[in-house]
């Protein structure tokens, strides 16, 4: 009932957590087995480890937060040597995210990461919005960010999904450029850029001045995001931006995503994803589907069966 | 072993300016044990506040399978808390955390607990856990003014205890390190919480002994999976090495981490 086939992925069930909610699994390891997970989207990896920015990194908003954590990593050898060797005792497929600051560091780190035995597709984060360099000409210039989905598909060993960002003016130019560009999927929504500032202070509350908006606060901008998207494109999306139960992950398949990240209610609640993958079916089943593939894109579709995506 | 619960309150009450006393019971309790280790709480059922508070743990009483935490009534978050009140329910993530440890200090030698405003708190446990281990216990507690200080008595009971406030309203006028110069307090180990600046201040003057820092530093999750309060280790201080604060610490060895 929960199973679902996308490029690359075999996915028992189409729940997820988030690259960068996630770490790379070990610490909701010791809350739950992660082989109940539909996948896994590990943490980002660049070409040499970062530290990312400097602290306070993270701030509350009304529904939502504000991070800056900079795509702090170990690098992608430690990343596929401890990391990714570590996931091998999880029967799950992995998602792994790829940053960069130019295009070779992208080519290096997808050539070198879709190699390892357990990524299954790889995560193109071109639109994380906390790093100085490269990150926003890549998720905001259908051109730039197009070049970029070529590189990376001609070296990758894996299918590709780019992670697009909200900010931008025209989200279907942009999925349509990257889908042109021979992407295999498309991940959305990344967070949006925003700002709080300190009363006492009259500064930024956070030490990049600017960080990444998540949590429910920007689920009505994913859903409309992915309500347009999904109708333009022919490659699937999995969806993600403030899903914080299992009618949230409803209200993104009826949008048009095949399957449901969950992002920072995991830090809000750990078992998050479990609760979630355990509660779909008796929801899907109140709701009169008989599987979860028959919700996809139920808002704009005259008929609500669809087909299984298939690589 | 971490978990989560609903847990009861059994006890809340204003001790001081701004700062609440809780007390919660459930079976919880029964997998805490390390001083300084801490519970990330759920103030509400919506979206707003979203994410979980860590606060400290005060005190662990296992057969009663309840404990204490003092926390300060100040973001909109605890204002919340605040408001809970006998037999209501919190959600408690916890116990999270390394917490200080007490091995390192043994029977018949002296340890100086040095606490600073809401730094104070996890103190106690530790104190009543050194004492009962037979280690003399000494404490230096800094506050801002005297409507802001708490449980004095109840470290009092424990060893010798200063009260230090900033502007002299009580006890010794200045910082904690002046109270520990003028009153020549000796010992084997130190343990402290509180302020980043104070902490700083204690390394420098005392970072050649023994001295367990617990740290604070603004959380996303509580369990090390959002890497929102890492800080450089001592032996790399600009490189890539790092320390979550939630996860690995929030109690580091002096010099571990940069502070």
């Amino acid at each position: 009932m929960l199973d679902i086939n996308l490029p690359g992925l075999s996915l028992k069930n189409p729940i997820m957590p988030a690259s960068g909610c996630f770490g790379f699994g070990r610490e909701y390891s010791k809350f739950y087995d992660l082989s109940q997970l539909g996948s896994i989207m590990i943490k980002a990896s660049t070409q040499e480890p970062r530290f990312g920015n400097p602290t306070p990194r993270v701030a509350e908003t009304e529904a939502g937060m504000l991070n800056a954590i900079g795509l702090q990593n170990p690098g992608v050898h430690k990343v596929i040597s401890e990391e990714l060797a570590w996931l091998e005792q999880y029967d799950v497929p992995i998602i792994a995210n790829v940053a960069g600051s130019q295009i070779e560091d992208y080519v290096y780190v997808a050539e070198k990461i879709s190699q390892a035995n357990n990524v299954h597709a790889l995560e193109l984060n071109i639109s994380c919005p906390n790093v100085k360099t490269g990150g926003i000409a890549f998720g905001t210039i259908p051109e730039v960010a197009a070049q970029l989905t070529k590189a990376v598909k001609e070296v990758s060993a894996v299918p590709v999904y780019v992670k697009l960002s909200p900010n931008v003016a025209n989200i279907v130019e942009m999925a349509k450029a990257i889908e042109d560009a021979g992407a295999d999927g498309l991940t959305m929504i990344n967070t949006l850029i925003g700002m709080r500032l300190g009363l006492k202070t009259g500064k930024p509350v956070i030490a990049n001045k600017t960080g990444g908006l998540s949590g429910p606060a920007i689920k009505p901008v994913a859903i409309r995001m992915i309500y347009e998207v999904s109708q333009a494109v022919s490659i699937p999306i999995i969806g993600m931006g403030g899903v914080q139960n299992v009618d949230d992950v409803i209200e993104f398949l009826y949008a048009g995503a095949s399957a449901v990240a969950v992002g920072t209610a995991n830090f809000v609640n750990p078992f998050v994803c479990p609760e979630i993958i355990e509660q779909l079916p008796a929801r899907l089943n109140e709701l009169g589907f008989e599987h979860v593939t028959e919700c996809i894109g139920r808002s704009w579709k005259a008929d609500a069966k669809t087909a299984h995506y298939s690589s | 072993m971490i978990k989560k619960e609903l847990m009861v309150v059994t006890k809340h009450e204003k001790i001081a300016e701004h700062i609440f006393q809780l007390t919660l019971q459930g079976e919880l309790v029964l997998e805490m044990g390390n001083p300084g280790q801490f519970v990330h709480l759920k103030v509400s059922e919506g979206s707003t506040p979203l994410l979980r508070r860590p606060i400290s743990i005060s005190e662990i009483n296992k057969d009663k399978k309840q404990f204490t935490m003092i926390y300060r009534a100040e973001g909109a978050g605890t204002q919340l808390l605040s408001k809970k009140v006998v037999e209501n329910v919190v959600d408690v993530l916890g116990p999270l955390g390394n917490g200080f440890p007490i091995d390192s200090v043994e029977s018949g030698q002296i340890a100086l607990l040095v606490g600073g405003g809401i730094g104070v708190p996890p103190l106690l446990e530790l104190s009543r856990q050194l004492v009962a281990k037979g280690v003399k216990v000494q404490h230096v507690l800094g506050f801002q003014t005297n409507n802001a200080v708490f449980l004095e008595e109840e470290f009092a009971k424990l060893g010798t205890t200063i009260i230090t406030t900033d502007d002299g309203s009580y006890g010794y006028k200045g910082f904690v390190t002046d109270a520990i110069k003028d009153h020549n307090l000796q010992f084997d180990t130190m343990f402290t919480c509180g302020p980043t600046p104070m902490l700083r201040a204690l390394e420098k003057l005392h970072g050649q002994k023994p001295l367990f820092l617990s740290l604070e530093e603004r959380m996303g999750c509580g369990v090390g999976a959002c890497f929102a309060c890492v800080c450089h280790t001592g032996d790399d201080p600009t490189g890539t090495s790092y320390k979550k604060v939630c996860s690995d610490g929030p109690v580091f060895k002096a010099g571990e981490v940069v502070l």
